[in-house]
């Protein structure tokens, strides 16, 4: 932060354009490419400088430097060091990697990556040329339904196990229903139908474990972001539609 | 029916239809007709609209078939929609979409490991706005959730279905690339 003194000065000495990076090896690859470089023989040295000046860059232009872009410089240094360091003998078996080499792997990943988020935008233009029926009424009929919050669904649920009441003592047993199998027969349910009311699914459960295990299914595919839960008002009736 | 009453009845079916229709959709209204007489049906619709130089077009996409307006009419079209503007996809977003595109079904990490970045907040926003969307969990150790684009993502980027994405070149290629060069160095 001790940077930041007289900062003003030094804005005005950066009037670069300063693209915005969406991560660190998008800068990287940028250093890349603007020098010219060789990707395949990074002059590791020079790179992690240029590097580092582009962060404090950032710092002084009070751009948000996450913690990522840090790691990547750490990284760098690293395989700097490695680079400086005389190497040992190694045996004619274990031929040691370049210290570069998961570098540049990263790096041409990504830029094909990027390359192909490129062609999709292109693509995204191109369609928004055209216009279809879709249009004029984009998300049908959840328009008018409201989000169903916990406390609601967790009163659902309350009532359902009203429904069911309390069950006799008897011996405990391992659960014969899962979780798991409950996600899917609440896909299965749901994927004819497209939607069902809250009460449909606990229509056939017959104990309150099964019960419990429907309701921690239904709050699962929620958090999966498969179902939505909506009613039409406040205390209205609970629908499970698919996302 | 003959191939014209054939036509003549899809045409309304994409004309009022707010999503792309399949074949097999249009199978389920029209019954004992072949899907291959409605494939054809579809194409001779396609071309005359075409040849005859309409002002609305049927395109194939998103595993399906929809009627649009010409790109001609762009201009005055984004007008009248201007109120429902989408907000433009960021660069970020872009990005994790086309690994998510390419590469799916894909764990966060797996497109983290990637991009280099925290990508929670971009998965979330595409999840918001349909085009990517949970796909289970993978089966390994935290059971990460897995993600695949949408249907809507192919309408999205006027694309037929996943394979009709634009060709990168393989990844293990790349790894290959690599290895050689930095082996035939030294």
């Amino acid at each position: 932060m001790a940077k930041l003194i007289g900062l003003p000065k030094t804005k005005e000495g950066y009037r670069v354009e300063l693209e915005a990076f969406s991560g660190p090896i998008e800068l990287l690859l940028h250093l890349v490419k603007t020098q010219e470089i060789d990707i395949y023989d990074i002059p590791i040295a020079q790179v992690t400088n240029q590097y580092l000046e582009y962060l404090t860059l950032m710092e002084e232009l009070d751009l948000d430097v996450a913690g990522e872009f840090l790691v990547m410089a750490a990284n760098l240094i690293y395989i700097k060091s490695k680079t400086l360091l005389p190497e040992e003998p190694v045996g004619i078996e274990e031929e040691e990697e370049d210290p570069r080499a998961e570098l540049v792997e990263a790096l041409l990943e990504y830029k094909r990556y990027k390359g192909a988020a490129g062609q999709l935008e292109e693509l995204n233009l191109h369609r928004q040329e055209i216009f279809d029926r879709g249009e004029a009424n984009p998300e049908g009929f959840d328009n008018d339904l409201i989000e169903t919050d916990l406390f609601g669904l967790i009163s659902a649920f309350r009532q359902v196990l009203t429904e069911i009441g309390q069950e006799p003592f008897k011996e405990i047993s391992r659960s014969p229903v899962t979780v798991k199998e409950k996600i899917k027969e609440i896909l299965n349910f749901i994927e004819g139908k497209g939607s069902f009311i809250f009460g449909e699914i606990f229509r056939n459960v017959r104990s309150r474990i099964e019960a419990v295990a429907t309701f921690l299914a239904l709050l699962e595919l929620m958090k999966q972001r498969q179902i939505l839960v909506r009613q039409n008002k406040v205390f209205g009736e609970i629908r499970i539609f698919k996302r | 029916m003959n191939p014209e009453e054939i036509q003549d009845i899809i045409e309304a079916l994409l004309f009022a239809s707010s999503k792309p229709l399949s074949i097999s959709q249009i199978k389920e209204v029209l019954e004992e007709v072949d899907n291959q007489v409605i494939r054809q049906a579809l194409l001779e619709l396609q071309k005359k609209h075409a040849e005859e130089a309409r002002n609305f077009q049927i395109i194939e996409i998103a595993g399906g078939f929809r009627i649009t307006t010409l790109p001609k009419f762009a201009p005055w079209l984004k007008k009248l929609f201007s109120s429902q503007k989408k907000n433009k996809i960021s660069k970020q977003a872009l990005e994790t979409l086309a690994i998510v595109a390419y590469k799916q079904p894909v764990t966060r990490a797996e497109i983290e490991a990637i991009r280099g970045v925290n990508v929670d907040g971009v998965i979330h926003s595409l999840a918001e706005r349909k085009l990517i969307q949970v796909a289970g969990r993978k089966p390994v150790p935290g059971r990460p959730l897995i993600y695949r684009t949408t249907n809507y993502f192919l309408d999205a980027f006027g694309l037929k279905a996943l394979s009709d994405l634009p060709r990168i070149e393989e990844l293990k290629e790349v790894g290959e690339d690599v290895v050689r060069r930095f082996a035939s160095k030294n």
